[in-house]
């Protein structure tokens, strides 16, 4: 359970190009299932996801996960909660070039200093369950959008987290690897991940596996 | 301890796989580091090698030199002082020595004469240094013709080379034996160039000299350890005013280093933001860079330091010996004596690794902040 | 002043350092001002990200610091050929007033450094940061010790004057000469060195019920501390002996040299890393009674406490084996 008391977010406070991309947001949000933040471009669903994936801290207000004041720790521990508790995928994948898939898969990790042996065994796993176990050597950049997006998917789970948050996901894939993407999620929905996703795409927020819909305008709850 | 070793070898896994994928952005930052590298351990390890070559020789010259000084400057002393010396306490072994300079038009150049207390050569021969054998062509057996005092010519045959292992010091040396020095340079005969003194007790060579000016008011002690704190003060001297010169390259790196650090390109960036969107802590950014920043330093380090011991050692300094060492005609063929220490490291240190680092402090800095939400904009 | 590269080097450092720190306590006064952790404000982030800035800059000051300890120690090695009477560093700290102090403030720094690094790694563990204030209020003590450093280091080379006559270990440390350095060899080995092993075994004591029971780190920092001096005395009026095998070498830094096996390296580097260790334990015992830090002190108190308490095992088991080898016989048959 995630419940966000008054939640703002406000960039550039204070100068001329101050923007209020969440405003005084209240909202309890269930963790299992999959829950889609609806709205149109602008609205303020990265700010909110950045928010509650502990990227950033709202300006104002308190985020609680299963009890727990998340909104002003600092960012060591934001980082730490935030590398335990949640994966993400990203619009733009953001895998890293140069490095392959496997050491895509395992950077999120590193901090968290598992025994090499181990954290390799594990990312094999999880490229083998998505199809990936071809690819483990190749390198990110000469991947199909496809491939690319089920490399983020084993990255953002490298690290067994509880959540996972998807910003856009659909934005670059086309309707066949959209739908593809979403049974993927599905299926991790099933495992008893809780997912978190933003989209303007009917594809997403009409999906038969959404569990529910938050529909969000101008930083407000629609 | 474990965990803490495993996550500095993730990270410097992972820096090193960042060098290795941007080899031609660290190429110049590492030349341009190893060239100042280079430059102050060449000047470091020459010099320094040669202080220890010339303390090598002083350290069996002797404790203890008396000069005659004649309205104060050097004259030829007395034999007679000999015996006075040999009243004073603590006073060893002591002899006359005759040495002496001899302008040679023929090279433009100076020569030592000299005359050896051990084995000198029979009359009419002498020893060569190799400079001047050098400079005149001449290997041993020829004859060797030079101009006395009184105008008269005088040829030597020349009986050996000198070795060259102290070549700084022997090279323009011409040894011969006492008659042929007295003749050649119309020499008085109860003076010698000047005494030396062996003293018994090395504490008491102080006590001596003292003693040694008040007996024989119109005398010099020279000490040995006064030379040798002269040759250093030269050396360091010279050290130090060519590090002064280069503290202004070491500034003009600094900045390099400093634009260098603070130039990420995009790609590296965005590269920094996804690593702190997936869990990275900003602390953990910051030692991954400095990892990198250790990894190129020890590259650049180490790189300048080989070439300059090898620039030294095996090439003899060949690119700045003439600043160091001081124009001369009977230039010495001077092979530098490996020699390495803690001083010369740490201070090298102080003058490349560390502006690099603090130059690149508050750039690494900047970058490991990066925003973890700026991913997803 | 000799203008060596050494030299230069280390004004250069010290400078450096202490501009390095002079920045770090700018940045701690607008903490100390404006810090406000409940605030999810841009400036409270900037303020946040600014802590990394410090703990880096004292980290890499402490470093160079370690460094420069070294090189200066080198450097007066050096210079001591062109010092009458020098014949090894001893000497050359002693051609002006400003030696022994400038190297006292090196040492401090290198204390206070320490000490400041880990109260910082204590104080990151929880997330209200509860020693913000205290933290970054001692750094601005630690700072005027870096500026008091360079000018002391400044004014002992620009006081070096090679025609000075000196007195080095031999006079210095003999029982005869005058002063502080003069009375510490003066002291009777055998009572310098009791006095060590008693220190050693109050330390053991201590160390331990801190270690064991979480109880008396801050009295186990006071030892350690005390122990360092008895040590350093005891160096300079036993163990050095022992080491160099004559009844009247006294000089702590001539242990450092190839000739003695740089035994001194053996003896110096545990010692100094366990006060260091202690020093932080005991100052991080000051507020072992932080809510959200109890139970991070009491982990890491008498964990950092063992580690110093091995480190001075290898201390005092060097310096035992230094003394039992030895062919001089000071103490007579016992
Ligand atoms: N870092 C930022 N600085 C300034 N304005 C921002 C920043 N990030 C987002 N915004 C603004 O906040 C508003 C909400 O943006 P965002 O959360 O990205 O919405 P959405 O994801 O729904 O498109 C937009 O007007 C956007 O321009
Ligand atoms: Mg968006």
């Amino acid at each position: 359970m995630i419940r966000l008391d008054a939640v703002s977010k406000v960039y550039n406070q204070g100068r001329h190009n101050e923007v209020w991309a969440v405003r005084d947001l209240r909202l309890e949000l269930e963790t299992r299932g999959i829950t889609v933040l609806k709205g149109p471009s602008g609205s303020g669903k990265t700010s909110l996801l950045a928010m509650l994936g502990c990227l950033s801290r709202p300006s104002s207000g308190r985020i609680h996960l299963e009890g727990r004041l998340l909104s002003n720790l600092p960012e060591r521990f934001m980082t730490q909660v935030r590398r335990s508790t949640f994966g993400f995928i990203f619009q733009r994948f953001n895998l890293i070039r140069g490095l392959t898939v496997l050491e895509n898969v395992m950077l999120p990790a590193y901090p968290l200093a598992p025994d090499p042996g181990r954290l390799r065994d594990q990312a094999l796993g999880l490229l083998r369950q998505f199809r990936l176990e071809e690819r483990a050597h190749n390198k990110s950049e000469w991947l199909s959008g496809g491939e690319a997006q089920r490399t983020a998917i084993c990255r953002a789970l490298i690290n067994d987290p509880a959540i996972i948050i998807a910003d856009e996901p659909t934005a670059n894939l086309d309707s066949q690897l959209s739908r593809e993407l979403l049974t993927l999620i599905g299926e991790l929905a099933d495992q008893g991940k809780g997912i978190l996703i933003s989209s303007h795409d009917p594809l997403v927020f009409d999906h038969a596996r959404v569990s529910r819909v938050v529909e969000l305008r101008d930083g407000r709850l629609a | 301890m474990i965990s803490f070793l495993r996550r500095q070898g993730y990270l410097l896994e992972y820096s090193l796989a960042s060098l290795a994928r941007r080899p031609g952005k660290h190429l110049g930052l590492v030349l341009v580091y190893a060239t100042l590298v280079f430059l102050l351990a060449s000047t470091l390890l020459f010099t320094q090698s040669l202080r220890q070559e010339s303390a090598l020789v002083l350290a069996e010259s002797p404790e203890l030199i008396v000069q005659r000084l004649l309205a104060g400057r050097h004259d030829l002393i007395p034999a007679s002082y000999l015996e006075q010396l040999g009243t004073i306490r603590g006073v060893g072994e002591r002899y006359g020595r005759l040495w002496g300079y001899f302008y040679d038009p023929a090279v433009r150049a100076n020569y030592t004469l000299m005359v050896p207390r051990a084995a000198p050569p029979a009359a009419g021969e002498v020893q060569l240094g190799a400079g001047v054998a050098r400079a005149r062509g001449l290997s041993p057996g020829d004859y060797l013709s030079l101009r006395s005092a009184r105008g008269e010519p005088f040829s030597f045959r020349i009986a050996a080379l000198l070795p060259a292992d102290t070549e700084l010091v022997s090279s323009d040396l011409m040894l011969l034996n006492a008659q042929d020095f007295r003749r050649f340079f119309d020499f008085p005969a109860d003076r010698f160039t000047d005494i030396v003194l062996r003293v018994r007790n090395p504490v008491e060579v102080r006590k001596v000299a003292e003693k040694i000016s008040l007996a024989l008011p119109d005398t010099r002690p020279i000490l040995r350890e006064e030379i040798l704190r002269t040759y250093d003060a030269v050396f360091g001297w010279r050290q130090g005013l060519v590090f002064v010169l280069l503290t202004g390259a070491m500034l003009a790196f600094v900045i390099f280093a400093w634009d260098r650090a603070s130039g990420l390109s995009g790609e590296e960036r965005r590269e920094i933001g996804i690593l702190k969107a997936i869990g990275w802590e900003t602390g953990d950014v910051l030692r991954m860079k400095f990892w990198e920043g250790a990894a190129l330093s020890l590259t650049a380090f180490l790189l300048g330091y080989l070439l300059a011991y090898v620039h030294v050692f095996h090439f003899a300094a060949v690119l700045f010996a003439p600043v160091l060492k001081g124009w001369a005609v009977l230039y010495p063929d001077f092979r530098p004596v490996p020699f390495v220490d803690g001083l010369q490291v740490a201070t090298l240190f102080f003058f490349s690794v560390f502006p690099y680092t603090v130059a690149t402090i508050i750039p690494i800095w900047r970058a490991a902040i990066t925003d973890p939400d700026q991913v997803m904009r | 002043m000799p203008l060596t590269p050494a030299i230069l080097a280390l004004n250069l450092a010290s400078l450096t350092q202490s501009l390095l720190l002079v920045l770090a306590a700018g940045f701690a006064i607008q903490i100390l001002r404006h810090w406000d952790l409940s605030s999810g404000s841009e400036r409270q982030l900037g303020l946040e990200r600014r802590t990394y800035l410090i703990a880096t800059l004292v980290a890499w000051v402490f470093g160079g610091n370690l460094l420069s300890l070294l090189l200066f120690v080198y450097n007066a090695e050096q210079l001591s050929t062109q010092f009458v009477g020098a014949m090894c560093a001893t000497g050359v700290l002693n051609a002006n007033p400003w030696g022994w102090p400038t190297l006292g403030l090196k040492i401090s720094l290198f204390f206070a450094g320490a000490a400041w690094l880990i109260l910082n790694g204590v104080d990151n563990q929880a997330p209200d940061y509860p020693l913000v204030r205290p933290k970054y209020a001692l750094l601005l003590l630690i700072a005027p010790l870096a500026l008091a450093e360079v000018t002391a280091q400044a004014l002992f080379f620009t006081a070096l004057n090679p025609d000075l006559i000196t007195s080095c270990c031999g006079s210095l440390f003999s029982p005869e000469g005058g002063g502080v350095a003069a009375e510490i060899a003066g002291l009777d080995p055998a009572v310098s060195l009791a006095a060590l092993a008693l220190s050693g075994l109050a330390l053991l004591a201590t160390g331990l019920r801190y270690w064991r029971r979480g109880r008396g780190g801050g009295l186990f920092a006071l030892l350690a501390a005390l122990t360092f001096g008895i040590a350093l005395t005891a160096i300079v009026s036993g163990v050095a002996l022992y080491v160099y095998e004559h009844p009247h070498h006294h000089c702590p830094f001539c242990l450092l040299k190839s000739g003695h096996d740089f035994v001194g390296y053996g003896l110096y580097v545990p010692l100094f890393a366990a006060t260091a260790l202690a020093l932080g334990a005991g100052l991080m015992e000051v507020w072992r009674s932080a809510p959200s830090l109890k139970a991070i002190i009491a982990i890491r108190g008498p964990r950092l406490a063992g580690l110093s308490l091995i480190l001075f095992a290898l201390f005092y088991g060097l310096a035992t084996w230094l003394v039992l080898r030895s062919n001089l016989l000071l103490l007579g048959p016992i």
